[in-house]
């Protein structure tokens, strides 16, 4: 069944829309990741311009985190004092994100930029987890392996505006926090995600958050700056489609149920090993896209304004 | 939309009486379309519309639809570094977001290229404008990628449709209208051609417009785009918390 998306201004199978909600949200539940890293190239892959696509995956990624917020603040996860300070950043960081894009709209290179910075994230996170999961499974099978340090004194403890962040037990610059937030926020306005893939493991690698407010903190800074960019995105750009992301987001919240029915059956490294894998693949896809001869090295774009 | 059909009819006749052809008492042309108004709804995905008429006499017809002009941007991708980037564009004014032509022979035998250009018979026929300050030879290449994108979405016909003659005088043409359409409003020209020389020319209107739930969110997005950012920000915020109580697990 097609239906007419009215800001993306083409038609799609409401089906396979579903279908696609569906499988990532399946894979969000399985693996606990927002999902919005994959989702993205998705649309872009069956034709939704990559404007519309990043500008309602934010929109989406809204409710797919809200909820999430509301249970980890059940249970006292969420240190609001360092989501604050991360907010601050974000929403910092992603109104200069929007601007940069209706600049890079403006001239021609949204599309370039988008697919780079896909190519080098979906990269990196995509080897990160496949060499963490192999470290994983070898260490699975050979046990007493010696334990990280959790906590060293880096340069980055010398930073001045230091703060004392009480339910995360740290006392740390202000600047790392409003940094990470910050450059989190441009790519959830030039990517279209949420950035957990990101902020997750920066929370953890570079400010030392213990990981039990670490998921619940990142959700909130992530609800507040996927809000932001898709209010920057509805007034600079026009490009937030509310059907298409309401049609993802039934498929995604019924995936993500399912996924997490399996997560708690299947062993942790392989899924992260068959996730990062994916993640690759995905990339490498992206990648292909930007080497491959284009099939017509002449394409046209509007020009800005109805 | 049936006032609207009405006044077309009447502007159709008033044109084939008054419309001031070449040929001083050569006029003869009728024409009208089943629709005036193709509304795009949420289920749309492409549709035809029917366009018939007669000749007075013998003659050959061509039909010419065009969209709303608008400037387009085209550019063309270099390979730097491996990877295949944009590094020109030329923007094109003047070009028609849509175009269709249908011909009851080869227009090119029907008219000669100057009667072609005059009437904007053909794509190579279009006068597009630019400001880009690039050899002739550049510019005509964008401009042949522009035709090829505007082909390969759907939008523009190069190679002329068959138009249907019963008997000598009665003829129709189906125009296809693909889901990308633009909105707006489209200019259909029946031009008579007898001898060499267009004998009588008529205009049908033809509005495409975007209506019901799809065109009020388009239109609402446009004109209070704030309104409609915090409105999907609290559908989502809605949408996220009734999902994560009717599926809460304890």
């Amino acid at each position: 069944m097609q239906i007419y998306l009215p800001i993306a201004e083409i038609s799609l199978d409401v089906f396979l829309l579903l279908a696609m909600g569906g499988g990532i949200g399946f894979l969000s539940g399985l693996f606990g990741v927002g999902g919005g890293f994959l989702m993205t190239p998705l649309l872009i892959f069956i034709g939704v311009s990559p404007a519309v696509a990043v500008a309602s995956e934010a929109n989406q990624v809204v409710a797919a985190s809200v909820s999430g917020v509301f249970v980890h603040m059940r249970r006292g996860n969420v240190d609001f004092k360092m989501g604050a300070v991360l907010l601050a950043g974000g929403i910092a960081g992603s109104s200069f994100g929007v601007w940069l894009y209706s600049l890079l709209r403006a001239i021609g290179q949204l599309d370039l930029v988008i697919s780079l910075s896909y190519v080098a994230f979906l990269g990196i996170v995509g080897s990160l987890m496949l060499a963490e999961s192999v470290r994983a499974v070898l260490r699975r099978r050979s046990p007493g392996a010696p334990r990280r340090k959790l906590h060293q004194h880096t340069w980055m403890h010398g930073l001045p505006l230091k703060i004392r962040f009480r339910k995360s037990k740290l006392y740390i610059s202000a600047l790392l926090p409003l940094g990470i937030g910050f450059s989190v926020g441009i790519l959830s306005a030039i990517m279209g995600v949420g950035g957990g893939f990101i902020i997750v493991p920066a929370m953890i690698y570079v400010l030392g958050m213990p990981t039990i407010t670490v998921v619940g903190t990142s959700l909130f800074q992530i609800t507040f700056v996927t809000a932001n960019v898709t209010f920057l995105q509805a007034t600079n750009n026009q490009t937030v489609d509310v059907v298409l992301a309401l049609i993802l987001l039934a498929g995604g919240v019924i995936g993500a149920q399912f996924g997490g029915l399996f997560a708690g059956r299947l062993p942790g490294e392989y899924l992260r090993l068959l996730l990062g894998a994916f993640v690759l693949f995905v990339g490498g896809v992206i990648m292909y896209i930007l080497v491959a001869p284009p099939d017509d090295i002449y394409s046209i774009g509007r020009v800005a304004g109805r | 939309m049936r006032r609207q059909g009405i006044m077309a009819l009447a502007l159709g006749a008033v044109l084939a009486v008054a419309s001031p052809g070449p040929g001083a008492r050569a006029q003869g042309l009728v024409a009208d379309s089943s629709r005036h108004l193709v509304a795009i709804t949420t289920g749309f995905v492409g549709t035809d519309v029917l366009l018939f008429g007669a000749t007075e006499g013998r003659g050959d017809v061509v039909i010419v639809v065009r969209g709303p002009t608008r400037n387009e941007v085209t550019r063309r991708k270099g390979r730097h570094a491996g990877i295949w980037v944009n590094e020109a564009e030329v923007t094109f004014t003047n070009v028609p977001s849509y175009y269709w032509l249908a011909a009851s022979k080869p227009v090119d035998k029907l008219l000669k290229p100057e009667a072609l250009d005059r009437h904007g018979i053909g794509v190579e026929h279009l006068a597009f404008g630019t400001q880009a300050r690039l050899g002739e030879k550049e510019i005509d290449a964008f401009r042949q990628g522009l035709l090829r994108n505007k082909v390969r979405e759907g939008l523009f016909t190069i190679r002329p449709r068959d138009i249907a003659f019963l008997g000598d005088r009665l003829f129709r043409a189906t125009i296809y209208f693909p889901a990308n359409v633009p909105t707006g409003p489209y200019t259909v020209q029946v031009f008579l051609v007898r001898d060499g020389r267009v004998a009588g020319a008529q205009t049908v209107p033809l509005n495409i417009a975007k209506v019901g739930i799809g065109a009020d969110v388009y239109n609402f997005a446009h004109d209070n785009s704030a309104l409609y950012g915090i409105i999907a920000i609290v559908i989502a915020l809605a949408a996220g918390l009734f999902a994560g109580v009717i599926f809460r697990k304890v």
